[in-house]
């Protein structure tokens, strides 16, 4: 791949969201690469959700650009490039594993080969059969996820996939993650728990509808002084606005 | 549009539903008791079966298709299904004939069974073609599709949306002429039932209860059917917004 290709796959500019009349999101600018784990880390609340949703094209944004792939978010032609996972799971209960997995990926197009290739990926093969009402709620998750793997896209966007999973998974999903970033995707995973931060190549907190870092989990660590990135926003925060602390 | 895509949601719905045997028996088996009942009702007064019988036909798939639509779209819509379909090369319109497919199908099976059962069984008379029959009632079942995914948009909760049955059915069926003739009613709402599908859609059913030929005011029903399900299918496509608040 090339390296133009690399940089720039996702360009937000000026992007600005009212949700039910409140500013969720007001002028942010961004720009995520390919072939890098980006984590979109924050309390809940703080507008990661709806970010996601813009990237995807899904969210009636009032102002700014989002530009995937060199197309408008959600334009025809990228929508098989690009997976989405939201924060609930939004597959069919009442199918089991594979046929949620065999009807989106109809819907897809993807190849024949993809529901078995995905099933591994997330490691459910032995619940292919398996009725989605049927599975834990973290199971749940990872059919989810599976079905934006279809297709093998090249923007992946990642709504709080590893939640409620348990830690040895959780390992392997970020294992998965990379691999798919080293493979030339762009992923993007957002997460309300700060110590996953440390498994993403770059960082973005956020809070309040604001990126307040933008830069490599080291790289924070190292600028602000602290041994953890949960220290690290706090302090990021408290510098940015006194004015919340002494209030409160 | 893309039916390759169409397929797939329409067998996927067969699929879930099949799965749901409660829903199935609920479709299949409540027309066929309650056209039973009737029949016993009227047991003596084989006439009044006869000029009831022929509205029920028309009714059931519309009444059954609105509910079932209405309420599977809306938790299509609720879980996130849809948005995730929306997110996807999906076709608002492959989404809707998909929906309208699936349930045209089960539409064909409810009425051949309760029309076969009615005349075969029970003595209803039925002066016009069986397949007429079926024709008229799968107009009807995919117009009771067409106006249940139209109103699954306003409806935030199954609660509610099945609320949209009183509030949009029972006024369509105290006017569709089953109570008095429609030119009985009062002037006002005369024309409101000029003006309402479902009268249409029990006016083609009489016809072809009491009436050996294809008539020209059985091809004029059925266009107003068929109008009025493209129109509630189109209103339904500009609900599904790939981009929502």
């Amino acid at each position: 791949m090339m390296k133009k290709d690399v940089e720039g796959v996702i360009r937000v500019t000026g992007l600005r969201v009212a949700r039910s009349g409140r500013t969720v999101l007001d002028g942010l600018d961004l720009v995520l690469n390919a072939v890098e784990v980006t984590g979109l880390l924050g309390p809940s609340g703080c507008g990661k959700s709806t970010l996601l949703r813009s990237l995807v094209g899904v969210q009636q944004v009032q102002a700014g650009q989002v530009q995937v792939l060199g197309e408008p978010a959600g334009s025809a032609s990228t929508r098989a490039q690009v997976g989405y996972v939201t924060q609930t799971p939004s597959v069919y209960d009442n199918l089991t594993v594979a046929e949620n997995l065999r009807f989106f990926a109809a819907v897809l197009g993807a190849p024949h080969g993809d529901v078995d290739r995905v099933l591994s990926q997330v490691d459910l093969g032995n619940e292919a059969t398996h009725l989605v009402s049927a599975l834990s709620g973290g199971q749940r998750n990872r059919v989810s996820l599976a079905v934006a793997l279809l297709g093998q896209p090249t923007v992946l966007v990642l709504d709080e996939p590893t939640v409620g999973l348990d830690p040895v998974l959780r390992r392997d999903l970020w294992g998965l993650f990379h691999c798919l970033a080293a493979d030339g995707a762009a992923v993007v995973v957002s997460s309300h728990v700060m110590d996953e931060a440390e498994r993403c190549d770059r960082l973005l907190l956020m809070r309040e509808g604001q990126l307040i870092a933008d830069e490599t989990p080291a790289g924070l660590l190292a600028r602000t002084g602290t041994a953890d990135v949960e220290d690290a926003f706090l302090q990021l925060v408290e510098q940015r606005t006194p004015l919340t602390r002494s209030q409160s | 549009m893309n039916p390759k895509i169409t397929v797939a949601v329409a067998s996927r719905i067969l699929r879930q539903l099949k799965r749901d045997h409660r829903t199935v028996a609920l479709m299949l088996v409540v027309p066929c008791v309650l056209i039973t009942l009737l029949w016993w009702m009227y047991v003596d007064r084989e006439a009044v079966f006869d000029r009831v019988g022929g509205p029920l036909l028309a009714l059931f798939p519309f009444i059954v298709m609105f509910l079932v639509t209405s309420v599977t779209t809306l938790s299509e819509r609720t879980s996130g299904t849809l948005e995730r379909l929306l997110a996807m090369p999906m076709g608002r319109l492959d989404f809707l004939c998909g929906y309208a497919i699936a349930f045209g199908l089960v539409a064909v099976v409810q009425s051949m069974l309760v029309a076969g059962l009615a005349v075969g069984v029970l003595g209803l008379d039925v002066r016009g073609s069986v397949i007429t029959l079926g024709l008229v009632a799968i107009v009807d079942a995919l117009l009771g599709t067409a106006l249940g995914l139209f109103v699954s948009a306003f409806a935030r909760t199954e609660f509610q949306a099945v609320q949209f049955m009183p509030a949009l059915v029972i006024p369509q069926l105290l006017l569709c002429g089953l109570f008095i003739p429609r030119d009985g009613l009062p002037q006002v709402l005369e024309w409101v039932s000029d003006a309402l599908p479902m009268s249409y859609a029990v006016d083609a059913m009489n016809i072809v209860t009491r009436s050996t030929d294809w008539t020209g005011n059985l091809t004029r029903d059925l266009a107003i059917v068929a109008a009025w399900t493209f129109g509630a299918l189109a209103l339904g496509a500009v609900t599904l917004r790939r981009r929502t608040a």
